[in-house]
């Protein structure tokens, strides 16, 4: 499993040279092309200022900016026990040196994602949505997914390259508009200074830094998208490893990719990757074929899941990515040296009673009124009310029996 | 002049080398050890629970006394117990008693009500759960530590500071083995 780690760590390194190669690249083509071939040094080191500057900020506070912006509330034991000790329990399994902090996401649909920069300072964050639905094995599975991000060092990996591309994009998207708006304007005069043999190179690489503006961009997205998805694969057979239970990873994976609640709310196009399960459903997504999705399909990750059978450890789960999808195996060779064998385990769990469209509702209503620190109460005639943690009043009427109860102070 | 620069540098390169795997070693052994707490510490933390959950169910049981008692006696076992063999024994015991209380349980529809007793029982499960992944975790640590010791190059440097091998931590009870932990819902 280190070994896993340490290749995971040499691919995010190649890959952020690879994209920093990029970025200098472009800076250095977009200075020689605006302000003359010896401006090209001066030109990456402004790429070069932007990055480190957005880097800086996402180092800073990069976790605590992703949390907010997908409205996540952090939780105490007491908000979700199950989905506390679940959390633990797959610390203790991964041996993480602390446990991850835990939020809960208002929204209805199915989803979770982990955050953060290292091991000691990672967030878990899970939708209500998941919470209401999932039954405690496959709430393991999928906080185990997200515990295995957390212990391959994805999480890092997500951060840097996502503000290596956000920088590579925001570089070339303020190329071509300054370029577009000076063509507009008519202000050609500048290129046409010096020499003219000097206008002709000039125009030259005008043209190079046009096309490599237009195509960096993409080149990284690819990167940036391949890599995620394998990663999804690796975390899903890390989360099994820790589990030694399959199923309960693929239950939850079915259950959220035939959820018919609408897409997170909360989520686009940059924090998509970060998510267990794809949070877009739009209709393009369909279309456009798996070089630009974040995530493999679904289906095929329960095949794997399912096709597994003689054990847990990494070396079964390479197996049976090859036998179900065939291809380069997943796994490097050199992460299954050291040969284990795993047991899968039984079910814990009895399976969830599918509830009502309706009552499922009203259960991620009243986990997020436990989040957002409503009392609880329930009066002798059976009905619970729900008290707002702004209630003045120390007595509340029941609304059906027309009995007085107390309201106990939040302490 | 140059050779004795050469052999310097080799003798330098020679001792970081070691120092480097001296520090691994002692990381994964206190990440055994640590493993080896998270353990007890869980065995500790169902000992505590379980008063509370048999004061809780008693109210709602009154026929099954030979239940309770069973798990008391298990508990006590399993806290007095002073080696590792003796220990692992008793809570093997013990998460047998659990599992026929929880099984009782079934026929007390007004017991499995309670929210009190509900918690007690998420927490319970939540334990035994922590007991089954500490383990399993005791047990990858000691695997990469002796995988490092047994190893070239790092033996030789094992062998000279006397690190020795871990024993896995099995479990003797069959049954056990098969299913890990008491299931709730």
């Amino acid at each position: 499993m280190w070994e896993q780690i340490r290749a995971n760590k040499r691919n995010s390194v190649i890959l952020l040279l690879v994209m920093a190669l990029c970025l200098m690249g472009l800076g250095y083509v977009i200075g020689i092309a605006f302000f003359g071939s010896k401006a090209g040094f001066f030109g990456l080191i402004i790429a070069t200022a932007v990055w480190l500057v957005l880097l800086a900020v996402s180092f800073a506070g990069g976790d605590q900016i992703l949390l907010a912006a997908s409205k996540a509330t952090p939780v105490t034991h007491d908000v979700h026990p199950q989905l506390f000790n679940v959390v633990e329990e797959m610390t203790i399994a991964a041996n993480l040196p602390k446990m991850p902090k835990v939020y809960i996401i208002n929204d209805p649909a199915p989803n979770a994602f982990a955050t953060g920069r290292s091991p000691e300072s990672a967030s878990v964050a899970v939708t209500a949505g998941l919470l209401a639905r999932l039954n405690r094995d496959e709430l393991q599975g999928v906080i185990a997914h997200e515990v295995s991000h957390i212990l391959h060092r994805d999480i890092l990996f997500i951060t840097l390259a996502g503000i290596m591309l956000g920088s590579i994009v925001l570089i070339s998207q303020v190329f071509l508009r300054g370029m577009f708006y000076s063509s507009m304007m008519g202000s050609r005069r500048r290129y046409s200074g010096g020499s003219s043999g000097g206008g002709q190179a000039q125009m030259i690489m005008m043209l190079i830094a046009i096309l490599a503006a237009i195509l960096a961009p993409i080149f990284a997205y690819l990167l940036y998208f391949a890599l995620s998805r394998r990663r999804e694969y690796l975390a899903d057979a890390g989360a099994v490893r820790l589990t030694r239970y399959p199923e309960g990873l693929a239950g939850a994976l079915e259950k959220i990719a035939n959820d018919p609640a609408p897409q997170l709310a909360s989520a686009n196009k940059v924090t998509a990757p970060m998510y267990i399960a794809n949070p877009l459903k739009g209709k393009k997504q369909r279309k456009l074929s798996d070089l630009t999705s974040t995530h493999p399909p679904i289906s095929e990750r329960i095949r794997i899941l399912r096709n597994l059978s003689r054990g847990a450890s990494f070396k079964d789960y390479s197996d049976s990515y090859s036998q179900t999808v065939g291809g380069k195996p997943i796994i490097p060779a050199s992460a299954l040296k050291e040969s284990e064998s795993v047991e899968i385990r039984q079910p814990g769990a009895k399976p969830k009673k599918a509830a009502s469209a309706q009552k499922q509702m009203r259960q991620v209503g009243d986990i997020m009124r436990r989040v957002n620190q409503f009392t609880f109460l329930t009066c002798a005639c059976g009905l619970k009310l729900k008290i707002p943690p702004n209630f003045k009043s120390n007595k509340v009427p029941c609304p059906r029996c027309k009995r007085s109860l107390d309201v106990p102070k939040a302490g | 002049m140059t050779a004795l620069i050469i052999v310097g540098v080799i003798v330098v390169l020679l001792i970081l080398f070691v120092i480097g795997i001296y520090n691994a070693l002692v990381r994964l052994r206190n990440q055994v050890d640590n493993a080896w707490s998270q353990i007890d510490v869980q065995l500790k933390r169902r000992h505590d629970l379980i008063p509370n959950l048999v004061e809780t169910a008693k109210g709602y049981m009154e026929h099954e006394r030979g239940t309770f008692e069973a798990i008391t006696e298990a508990r006590s076992k399993a806290m007095g117990a002073k080696t590792v063999s003796e220990a692992s024994q008793a809570e093997g015991g013990l998460s047998d008693a659990l599992s026929k209380f929880m099984l009782v349980v079934e026929n007390y529809p007004d017991l499995k009500a309670n929210q009190n007793f509900l918690s007690l029982q998420e927490e319970l499960s939540s334990t035994e759960n922590k007991i089954a992944f500490a383990r399993q975790g005791y047990n990858d640590q000691v695997l990469f530590f002796n995988n490092k010791i047994q190893m070239f190059p790092s033996n030789i440097i094992a062998n000279s500071f006397n690190f020795t091998a871990r024993d896995f931590f099995e479990i003797e009870n069959a049954e056990e083995r098969a299913v890990p932990k008491v299931s709730f819902s």
